[in-house]
């Protein structure tokens, strides 16, 4: 399978869930857990450019397939990490408008704006609402989330400005 | 007034085009000026933007084993026996019972009625609690142990109604003036009874601690926690160890509302037992069931009000009556109580106040710390009141709040002057203004008339009611009474070797933004550039004890030692070098070495409280806050959705706004979700909804939007005005909620949560207007017997005083002198 880009291979059990197989056998931890049964949406990564619970995909049906974790988002670092100062335009609208606090709902976020983002939707208040509707957030109430969006969505219609 | 930082960072730079192989990139745009609206961006922020901050989960330790609790499935039982399964090999996993505890077997807080396990012989008091662990080295082996462990246990009775317990973890009782005469002389009686029940703080992030042992002996504990010193004494005490062999380390943390300040102390416990024995880093991360299920929850509260209205409409009695449900063990509840106790009458002035509360065990899981700290309950009961005794008196709410509210001078039911920073009034007018409150309250008012009270009115497409709601509140700004002096936290600056500021305190941060104020209130005391200011990582093997992360207190009251600290730094780097702190400190650290302060709590000028009779400053100062909430109510299905909130916050000095926006709006739609959707049902002590699935918070669809605004009253006993913002909303927006849900259908609902099934039952009962009375006169009589029983004097209940009578021929004379 291509995880942000890379191909990958791991040998692990079929039903293994695709969150373990990323957090654990593959170390990418920015995918969180915080329920397991497909009601949070912190596990939010993209397959395919799906929007899914990576909680609830067993590694079996990721195969040959392209997953997109909160990791492949921004710029990286020569050591393959991310790169702090390279944040992505929902990465940086989500900074500026307070869309994240604690942080742990924000990868499973990100995923989703993206996810939304890409379908070409008209970004107004009702469908972002509707977009990020599986990703619980208790911090922020939601409010800079939905702003965040918006800002990403508008800036990724100018032309870059240098 | 924000305090700005002298050089907001460079922009942030957007993604260059990547080369990765899918279409998903957005592409880059120049989106952010490199600051929060004049505020330094989230410190820690890209971090959590690019998943590389790490939670205790992330974190990987080699070795490491994975821990898990046996907890019990009564909810009062002897434990007489743990069997292990002979027939299963123990020899490759660990089990640790209540004797391997090498000291006190108590989680170490207020009382030391907590055991970390129960012990054989010993008591079990609650579902769920925690009486043996293990430890394996994979999830399987640890799951298969787990059936393979029997508990042998003999049921004792079990009391799980609140008004029948006997036993009292704590009680208070308030007075001012004369309650019996005023309202024995007052026009106007109205008395309530509302409960609420329990809610989950539900952080995103589950519980979760590690621990390694050290080699002295020792251990160090990694995880999800508020308060680093609170965990630190229970391991102490419990494990016998000095300050040094017990270390807390904080990891990114993913939320805390308060379920993380007392319960980690047990979980932390846990994992140390474990790891110590069987000598290798031991990982407890709770799956939600688990979390739901075991740890603490907001206090059920029972609230009676007698409210006493004279003729020009003043309020001149309040009797309260307060029962809150602790559970089975003691934690924190004597303060939420307290905290509960002095919240009660609301932010109004009234000559007679009488309140009278108690906390009380029942076999249920402990009750502990959440958002707001036993105020929400006390609060939503004063505002139910007065959005009632408004209706009685067909006035509107905003307009009897005006004539009631504090002002400055007034006085409080312990005897505290108010001297400054009473915002009531202004976050009143704040909040309707923008919500044009009174406009919508006509229309609203014009639609209910053209239905009809029993809805006969109604036109086909007639399927949603409409209403607007208000509430006003008020919330102590840190600890209560002398707990700050008993506290006596200290916090640290450190010009460092290499020219850099370190901020050393034990406040943690959860999301609210601990690690930007800091670096903000540091820089502009010093008048350094806000990228010099580095936080210590909050390791009690590095920062003092300025206390836990609790009641609001971190901006207050550990941001007030930050800036006397640094005060203290400056002059003292400005005497030795003659030149002003931000030209000199690189080449005083330099030609100087390292200089520190340690900067102690010291008692707020003219705050005095005397504990032994409940009188005096309560709280060094108050937040006020008010919200207004616009509804939809399907008269059908009784479903309501909030479409609208407009919240008003008086928060001392704001800080950055951005993050106390965004307290403000987090705490609001708690309190939404606590009005609306979340509540905890039980059977024979158990919670039955204890997954994500049952137990319901809002979503991004059920939330409304929004409008925060932010009010500055400063506070002159903190250096930098402000009194924190993280509780404030969380008073306010379940009254408002239910008096928009009232203002939609014309029924009271005095329980929450405001559930479509309450609603139905309201508005079918006998018509919309009575229904809410006889609902009241069932829990009426509930109460009475059991209230007498347990009360020294208890309060005369269940005569509802039909208040609308006798106040239609003593009409109510509109204030015009305020
Ligand atoms: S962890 Fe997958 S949805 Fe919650
Ligand atoms: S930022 Fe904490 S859960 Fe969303």
């Amino acid at each position: 399978m291509l995880v942000n880009g890379d191909a990958v291979e791991v040998d692990v059990p079929g039903m293994r869930r695709l969150l373990d197989v990323l957090r654990e056998d593959l170390g990418l931890s920015g995918t969180k857990e915080g329920c397991g049964e497909g009601e949070c949406g912190a596990c939010s990564v993209l397959l395919d450019g799906e929007l899914v619970d990576a909680c609830l995909v067993p590694i079996c049906q990721v195969d040959g397939h392209v997953v997109r974790t909160v990791e492949g988002l921004a710029g990286r670092a020569v050591d393959g990490q991310p790169d702090l100062s390279q944040l992505d335009v929902v990465q940086s609208a989500f900074l500026e408008t307070g869309g994240a606090q604690c942080g742990i709902c924000t990868p499973g976020m990100l995923m989703a704006a993206h996810a939304f983002l890409a379908s070409g939707a008209d970004p107004t208040d009702e469908a972002i609402r509707e977009a990020i509707a599986g990703n619980l957030c208790r911090c922020t109430g939601y409010t800079k989330i939905v702003d965040a969006i918006v800002l990403a969505a508008h800036s990724a219609s100018q032309p870059p400005v240098e | 007034m924000t305090i700005r930082t002298p050089t907001p960072r460079g922009p942030v730079r957007s993604a260059p085009a990547r080369s990765a192989p899918d279409a998903l990139v957005v592409p880059p745009g120049e989106i952010t000026t490199g600051h929060a609206r004049g505020a330094p961006l989230r410190r820690e922020g890209p971090a959590k933007l690019t998943g590389v901050a790490k939670y205790a989960d992330d974190l990987v330790f080699p070795g490491a084993w994975y821990g898990g609790t046996v907890r019990s499935t009564e909810a009062h039982a002897r434990l007489d026996a743990i069997e292990l399964d002979p027939g299963f090999d123990w020899s490759g996993v660990v089990v640790v019972s209540a004797a391997d505890i090498p000291g006190d077997n108590v989680v170490s807080l207020i009382s030391d009625d907590q055991p970390v396990l129960v012990p054989v012989g010993g008591e079990i008091r609650h579902h769920a609690e925690p009486v043996a662990l293990l430890a394996a080295p994979d999830r399987g082996m640890l799951r298969e142990a787990r059936q393979r462990l029997t508990l042998r246990t003999t049921p004792l009775p079990a009391v799980f109604d609140p008004l029948q317990s006997g036993e009292v973890f704590a009680h208070f009782d308030i007075r001012r003036g004369d309650v019996e005469a005023a309202l024995a002389g007052a026009e106007l009686v109205v008395e309530g009874i509302y409960r609420v029940g329990h809610q989950e703080q539900l952080y995103i992030e589950n519980q979760a601690m590690i621990a390694v042992p050290r080699d002295d002996g020792g251990v160090a504990v990694h995880g999800s926690l508020q308060c680093p010193y609170y965990i630190h004494k229970a391991l102490k005490r419990a494990l016998l160890l000095d300050d040094r062999r017990a270390r807390v380390v904080q990891t990114e943390t993913g939320g805390g509302f308060g379920g993380k300040e007392e319960y980690p102390s047990m979980i932390a416990l846990h994992a140390a037992l474990l790891a110590l024995k069987c000598k290798r880093p031991v990982r407890m991360i709770y799956e939600r069931h688990e979390d739901i299920a075991a740890t603490t929850k907001r206090h059920p509260a029972i609230v009676t009000y007698r409210s006493g209205v004279d003729r020009e409409g003043h309020l001149i009695a309040q009797d309260i009556e307060v029962v809150m449900d602790g559970g089975a063990y003691t934690t924190l509840t004597p303060v939420v109580l307290s905290r509960g106790t002095l919240h009660a009458g609301g932010p109004y002035a009234c000559e007679n106040v009488r309140i009278r509360s108690r906390a009380v065990a029942t076999n249920t899981p402990p009750n502990g710390a959440f958002r707001g700290f036993g105020a929400p309950q006390v609060e939503f009961a004063a505002e139910m009141q007065v959005n009632r005794i408004a209706e009685v008196l067909k006035v509107s709410p905003l307009e009897l709040r005006r004539r009631w509210v504090y002002q400055r001078g007034d006085v409080t039911p312990t005897g505290q002057v108010l001297r400054e920073s009473v915002a009531g009034e202004e976050v009143l007018l704040r909040a309707t203004e923008a919500a044009e409150y009174e406009r919508v309250r006509e229309r609203t008012a014009g639609a209910r008339a053209r239905r009809g009270a029993d809805g006969s009115g109604r036109e086909g497409g007639d399927r949603t009611a409409s209403g607007i709601g208000l509430a006003l509140g008020w919330h102590g700004a840190g600890f209560t009474g002398s707990g700050e002096v008993h506290l006596a936290s200290i916090a640290s600056v450190e010009l460092t070797a290499d020219g850099r500021i370190a901020v050393l305190t034990a406040s943690t941060e959860m999301g609210q933004g601990t690690k930007t104020i800091f670096p903000q209130l540091a820089a502009a005391e010093l008048g350094v550039p806000v990228e010099d200011v580095d936080i210590a990582p909050q390791d009690t093997g590095i920062v003092p004890d300025s206390g836990p992360t609790v009641a609001s207190r971190t901006a207050m009251v550990v941001g007030g030692l930050v800036i006397k600290a640094c005060r203290r730094l400056r002059e003292e780097v400005e005497a030795r070098t003659g030149r002003p702190f931000a030209e000199a400190y690189r080449d005083d650290a330099r030609d100087h070495g390292p200089t520190r302060v340690d900067q102690q709590f010291e008692p707020y000028p003219g705050v005095q409280f005397d504990d032994a009779t409940y009188s005096g400053d309560a709280y060094p100062a108050f937040g006020w806050a008010a919200c207004v909430a616009e509804v939809d109510v399907d008269l059908d299905t009784g479903e309501v959705a909030v479409r609208n909130v407009v919240a008003a916050d008086d928060v001392g000095r704001v800080i950055h706004p951005v993050l106390a926006e965004g307290q403000v709006e987090g705490g609001t739609l708690q309190a939404i979700g606590y009005a609306t959707i979340e509540e905890i049902k039980l059977e024979d002590g158990r919670y039955l909804n204890d997954r994500l699935a049952t137990y319901l918070i809002p979503t991004a669809l059920d939330a409304p939007r929004i409008t925060s605004i932010l009010v500055e009253a400063p506070f002159s006993g903190a250096p930098h005005g402000a009194k924190g913002v993280g509780e404030l909303p969380m008073d306010v927006g379940a009254p408002a909620v239910v008096d928009a849900i009232h203002d939609a259908t014309g029924v009271w609902i005095h329980d929450l949560p405001a559930s479509p099934e309450r609603i139905l039952a309201a508005l079918g009962a006998t018509g919309p207007t009575s229904s809410s009375s006889a609902g009241r006169s069932r829990s009426d009589k509930d109460v009475e017997g059991a209230v007498d029983a347990a009360m020294d004097a208890p309060i005369e209940v269940g005569t509802d005083p039909l208040p609308t009578e006798r106040t239609d021929a003593q009409p109510f004379r509109a204030p015009t002198d305020r």
